[in-house]
Parts: C-alpha cells; structure tokens; sequence
C-alpha cells in the first residue's frame, strides 16, 4: 500500500482550530494521530473515484430568498458553472447530491429543509451561501435558524447576497474538499457514526 | 384519414364540465411546496383536485418569515434601511423608496431635483430587472427555457449599472433619507446610453421568441381570466390590475419622485387572462426604458442630497474645517435623526403592485412601527379565484404570471 | 393628485359600520390593514385601515384601538374579500381577534407558535454572536 502525503486543506473552521491547538503544542496524542492521518491519502483508486465525484455534482434546485437570485445567475452566462460541470440542477433530493441554502432559514422552513437534507442520497455536501443561513446574516431575530444548528454544512459562503463569484468559488472550495478527502461520508466528518438507519428485511414467510 | 378528423371533432368537444367521470367523484389532496421547483420561492399550496382538474387552492405562507418589521424597531432610521430593503428581494430600491419617502414625509424633507431624477433613474432601472427575472422564470415554468439566459444577460448589464453607483449589485442602499448616498460616477451617463440604446431592440427580441410560438399561447390565452371587479374586490393593484382593463398606476395617479415630469404611457390589458399579463409586464419593459431615456436626458445639476444637517451625513471635506459639521456627524452615527411623532401612510408603484410603507414615529430615534404592505401578500389572494376549474398545468402557469415574490408576502 | 383626507378614529364597535359607510361614499378600496402596538399606552393594539377612493384619488386612514384584554374587533372580509391575508397577519403577528372571519390561524409563524411577535413587549430574539472567546463553548449547554 503506497503512503503518499498531500497538502492539507486549511480552509475549513475545525482545520483551523486544529491547526492552531497544534502550533500551540496543545494537541493529544490520539487527536494528533487523527490529524496526521487526515492528511495522509490511502489508495489511488479512492483518489480516482473522489476526483470523479468532485466533478459530477448535482445541485439541488434549492432558491429560499435574496440569495437564490444570485444562485441563478451563476447558471446564467456570465458565471457559467456550466464549465465546471454542476450546471445540472435538479430537483428532486434524491438525485441531486448538494444542497445550497440559499437564503434565510426560518423556523417554519427549518424542519422542511432538514427532511429534504436527510431525503438525499450519500455522499451528500450542504453549502450556506450568504450571511442569513451561516450566521443569522442583517436579522438577529426570533424568526431566524441558522443552518448550523440543524444540519451539517461544508462550506460557508459569505455574502449579503455573495456575487456569484463568491458562491462559484465557494462550490469550487467544496470540489477541492471531496477531491482531496477519501470517501468520507458525513456521518464521519462531522462524527456521527452510528446514527444510520438499518433497515432489518422482513422474515421470509412459509 | 377520415379516422383522424373524427378524433379531432371528438377532442373538440369535450370540455371540462361536460363529462361527468364517475371515477372522479373523489376529491385528492395534493401538498405543492414548499419546496418545488416551479412555485416562485417557498410557497407551499395545498390543492384540491379532482383528476387533474383544481377544485380549490390553498396557499400557505410562512416560509421565509424573516421578522424584518420587528428587527426594524430596533433599529435607528438610517439602519432600517438595508434591513426593509431585504424585504421584497426583486425590487430593492422600491422598498427604499417607499420607506425612505414615508420618513421624509414625516420630516418635511425636500428632496433636491437631482436626487429626486437620480432615484427614478434607479427605480425604473430595478422594474425592467424585475421584470426580466420574472420573463425568465417564467418562461423556464412554461418549458421555453432558453429565455432564462436571454433575460440573465440584460440582467448582467443592469447589475453592473448598479454595481457602479452605489458598489453592490443587489441590495444596495443606495436611496438615503434625504436623496441618494453617492452622486453618480463618470461613466455611468455613457454606460446607461449604451444599455438604453439596445434594450428595445432586446425585448423585441423577447417578443419574437415567444409570441408566435403556439404552445405558449395556448398555455396562456383565455387560460384563468380574473375581471376587474373580482380583482379589485381582492385587493389587488399591479399588472394583474391592469391586464383586467383597469388603468391604475400610482405613478401617473399619485406622482411622487418628480415622475410627473415624464411622459410615458400605461400598458392596459383586455381579458385579463394570463397572456394579458404577460403582455402587460413585457410592455411595461419598453415604457421604463422611455422614462430612464428622458430622465437621463433631463438629469439636473445640483446636490443628490438634502444639505439638512440634522438628518444627512455632511460631507467627509467638511469634517476636517468645521466644528458643527463634526457634531452633527457624531449625532447622526451615534444616535440617528429624530423624526418628529405622526403616522403617515406613502404608497409607490412597485413591478408588482402598490407597495406602500406605514411609519408610525415616537419621536425617538428608532421607528416604533414599520410595516410594508406588500403587493405580493394581497395578491396572492388571487389564486384560488383564478385557478378553480382549470389544470394543474393552468396553476402554473396562473403562478407565474401574478409573479409573487415570496420575501414580500412573508417580510 | 392624492388628496390626503383627515384620519378618523372610532372605537372598536362602530369601524365595521363607519368603513361600510365610506365604501358606500367611494372608497371602495381599502389599500392596507395592519395593526400596531402603541406600548405603553392604552388601549395598546390599533388597527388601521387604508382607503382608497379610485374615482377622486382621495386616501382616508380609519384608525381604532382595542385593548390586549379583550382584543375583538369585527372583521371586515364581509366588505372586501381581499382583507383575509391582512387579517390574519394582524391576529398572529398582534393577537387582534377578527371576529367574522372564515379562517382565523396564523399565517406567517408556524400554527402551533405561542406568543405574539411584534408586540413591543415580545424579545425581539436571536442568536449570540461568536468570538473567539465563546466559540468553543457555543452549543455546549443548549
């Protein structure tokens, strides 16, 4: 089995705080070996795959408020994701494999959003694009969710809306993340092993 | 081929009511939304049918509550004005004007002439793109897809109009109490010439696309017309009025921002079914490029903003050379203006109907009731009327044409 | 132009029968519903009602106050069909009870929601901002 070492992503928020804890020589012993393990790549045959999948992703038709004008414009010709690939927007949750919140989440819509999040199929990726979904964005208020709270999120896209440059380099952080990263599904990025669902076949009758 | 015109003769003669089904005595009821790809936003409809047909249409809203009239409490005047810009996301620099001219009623503000030019500028730049973004929606619902792109590239060019005034493309809160923030720059004149000079030329080129193509005008003609007195007993203003043969338009009613020094015309529908409406808002595209076309030509010198130091910002030159004007800019950052208690009521036409902004002030600096009356949550109404007794695919389309913004309905 | 005609302020009991009689006269509009909380002062929610007269281009505010005790007023759907959605934004964003409506629930907050919102008195909410000296601490004792 080849070892082969590669750069770390060091975009990401709990990269970042790992990263810092690390300098600061605050880091164990099994935390460190998760770290170091992070950045090691297995097999190339998992690289293949994770570059295929980083290049085929089906977007979810996901447009909540002010932010999914934006969303639109990138499928429109100036910001053409159409070069990159993820110009196929569906939408049904089942066939599409990223969700891009795009706009505010409110309490009443947060439940709806969560059912279509656990609706689609792994691997599954969640962008919050905009300053409402991340962190509540212009309204600190009561009607207000932000995403984190209910769903896993891969990438936070800041804006109020972000140009659809912004978000387009946004969806291109998250190819670069499942490019670089082996088949992780969520469940063990954001620690959730044994929470699936396992269904038992029903006993064979007679 | 004999065969083949008696099919047609049979397929002509079967309408809706005419064939009581046995099979479709039982009512369904089916959940649209809210997360659909062809309602416009997070609308959810609960819809009752029968086979295909709509008995009864229930609309439920909710789904993109922000609180933003309860946020604008808290908020001093200046501030409220990037948050109720968020509220009907199509047409930002209506929901500024509605708010910023409801508060300058209540401080007896005049507006210098600039400003007042310069903001009509802006708006009706902001209804060609609202209704752009609607023509291409809508077209998208219908299966015409190709518009979408078509109308995304006129909307680039009026971004990057806005880009260069006031540094955003969207939300921008470029209208200020008092006038507008930034004065335009150089190049703006030149680049709105160019947009103006080819955007007729475009949307006949909308028209060309779509007008003549049969399957959209059988989609649209005759499909869920709504009369004028079920309309206004709804409430409802906009193009959905004036596709009914009603001519009501605030601009030329109940002129505010110096629209009456403009000529320009109020495109009227007949029927009011769905191709009136989409007559209507594709008419209105080539009357806002005549009023942009004489406001420009007609842009007077002078300040884009009032020079009342209690409300506006002076300008950064003078902070350095007078003591008043520091004092004055240290007031309005800290505290905000005062606005003098009173209620006041300003409506404006905005692409989808009469916006109007109540302001009720205390005589703090925060507004102690802000609330917008959106087009699109009276509008809304609607629906059920106009889409008892025709298809699922009726409903759609009928959706796309009353053109809702859901940020609207749901503040 | 718009003439802007003097507010007129009844009670709670006689706004049904003054609107039916300003429709009667013209202003066979009503342009906007929507209540407010006028904290401290009692009665403490008002409702106000936009005319609109089409023919003369004449607007007219009808303005009444009811109090959070006992929040009833009539419901003018009978007059203008298109007041239901006002309506019921007014009875779940302020309590305002509009008795004579078809379909009195809430409209903009989730059906089973306690508390009415934009009542002065009702926090406004929201989540705390995160630095870095609560950052990893966020979400820990929820």
């Amino acid at each position: 089995m080849e070892i082969t070492r590669s750069e770390v992503p060091s975009e990401f928020r709990s990269r970042q705080l790992n990263a810092r804890d690390m300098l600061r020589g605050d880091m164990e012993d099994a935390e460190l070996q998760k770290y170091v393990e992070q950045a090691v790549v297995t097999t190339t045959v998992d690289r293949a795959v994770a570059w295929a999948q980083g290049n085929s992703i089906y977007p979810l038709t996901f447009g909540l408020a002010c932010c999914a004008i934006e969303m639109m414009s990138i499928v429109a010709a100036r910001v053409d994701i159409a070069r990159f690939g993820f110009e196929a927007f569906r939408a049904s949750p089942r066939q599409a494999d990223l969700i891009i919140l795009s706009g505010r989440v409110s309490i009443k819509m947060a439940p709806v959003v969560r059912r279509i999040y656990d609706q689609m199929l792994e691997p599954k990726f969640a962008i919050s694009m905009g300053a409402c979904c991340s962190s509540m964005g212009v309204f600190n208020n009561y009607a207000l969710v932000p995403s984190d709270k209910f769903m896993p999120i891969d990438v936070h896209v800041p804006g109020c809306p972000p140009r659809p440059e912004a978000l387009a380099h946004g969806i291109l952080k998250l190819r670069d993340k499942i490019q670089s990263n082996e088949r992780e599904g969520w469940r063990e990025r954001y620690d959730a092993v044994g929470t699936e669902e396992i269904l038992v076949p029903r006993a064979a009758n007679g | 081929m004999s065969s083949i015109s008696d099919y047609r003769k049979l397929e002509e003669s079967i309408t809706i009511d005419a064939q009581p089904h046995p099979e479709h005595t039982e009512l369904l009821t089916l959940n649209i939304g809210p997360h659909h790809p062809a309602t416009h936003g997070v609308l959810r409809l609960i819809a009752t049918l029968e086979g295909e047909v709509v008995r009864d249409i229930k609309p439920v809203i909710g789904y993109v509550h922000t609180g933003i009239e309860k946020t604008a409490e808290q908020k001093s005047y200046w501030k409220v004005i990037p948050v109720i810009e968020r509220m009907d996301y199509l047409s930002y620099y209506f929901n500024a004007m509605a708010f910023c001219g409801a508060v300058e009623s209540l401080l007896g503000l005049e507006i210098p002439p600039r400003a007042q030019y310069l903001r009509v500028i802006h708006m009706e730049l902001n209804r060609i793109m609202s209704h752009l973004v609607w023509l291409g929606t809508s077209a998208l619902d219908l299966g015409a897809m190709s518009m979408f792109w078509y109308c995304f590239r006129e909307r680039e060019t009026i971004l990057d109009l806005f880009e260069m005034s006031s540094g955003q493309r969207m939300h921008t809160r470029y209208f200020q109490v008092g006038g507008v923030f930034e004065d335009i720059p150089v190049g703006f004149a030149a680049k709105l010439q160019a947009f103006l000079d080819e955007m007729p030329s475009r949307a006949d080129q909308y028209a060309d696309l779509l007008e003549k193509n049969e399957i959209l005008l059988a989609r649209l003609r005759d499909v869920c017309p709504l009369d004028a007195e079920t309309l206004l007993s709804l409430q409802t203003t906009g193009p959905l009025l004036r596709a009914a043969g009603v001519p009501w338009d605030l601009r030329k009613t109940d002129p505010y921002s110096s629209y009456d020094h403009f000529e320009f015309k109020i495109p009227v529908g007949t029927v009011g079914d769905n191709y009136d409406r989409f007559r209507v808002r594709h008419a209105e595209l080539y009357e806002s490029t005549k009023i942009i076309q004489q406001a420009l030509d007609g842009l007077p010198e002078g300040p884009y903003i009032s020079d009342d130091r209690k409300v506006v910002l002076p300008p950064r030159h003078e902070l350095a050379t007078s003591m008043e004007a520091l004092i004055h800019h240290f007031k309005l950052v800290t505290e905000g203006f005062r606005v003098p208690e009173g209620e006041v009521y300003f409506p404006i036409e905005s692409p989808r109907g009469e916006l109007g902004c109540f302001v009720r002030s205390d005589g703090s600096a925060k507004p102690a009731r802000v609330h917008m009356r959106d087009p699109s949550f009276v509008n809304l109404q609607t629906t059920a009327p106009m889409v008892r007794g025709s298809y699922i695919a009726d409903l759609i389309a009928s959706l796309a044409m009353i053109d809702p913004v859901l940020g609207g309905v749901d503040r | 132009m718009a003439e802007r005609l003097a507010d007129v302020e009844v009670g709670p009991a006689e706004a049904h029968a003054k609107l039916a009689q300003l429709k009667a006269d013209g202003f066979s509009f009503l342009a906007s519903l929507h209540g407010l909380d006028y904290y401290p002062h009692e009665p403490r929610l008002g409702v106000h009602y936009e005319l609109l007269n089409m023919a003369t281009v004449a607007r007219v505010a009808v303005k009444t106050r009811v109090s959070t005790d006992d929040p009833r007023i009539a419901s003018v759907t009978d007059l203008w069909p298109g007041a239901d959605f006002p309506e019921r934004e007014c009875y779940d964003m302020f309590g305002v009870v509009f008795e004579g409506h078809p379909d009195l629930r809430r409209i903009l907050m989730p059906e089973d929601y306690e508390g009415f919102p934009q009542r002065r008195d009702f926090p406004v909410g929201g989540e705390p901002v995160l630095f870095t000296f609560n950052e990893k601490s966020y979400g820990k004792n929820r």
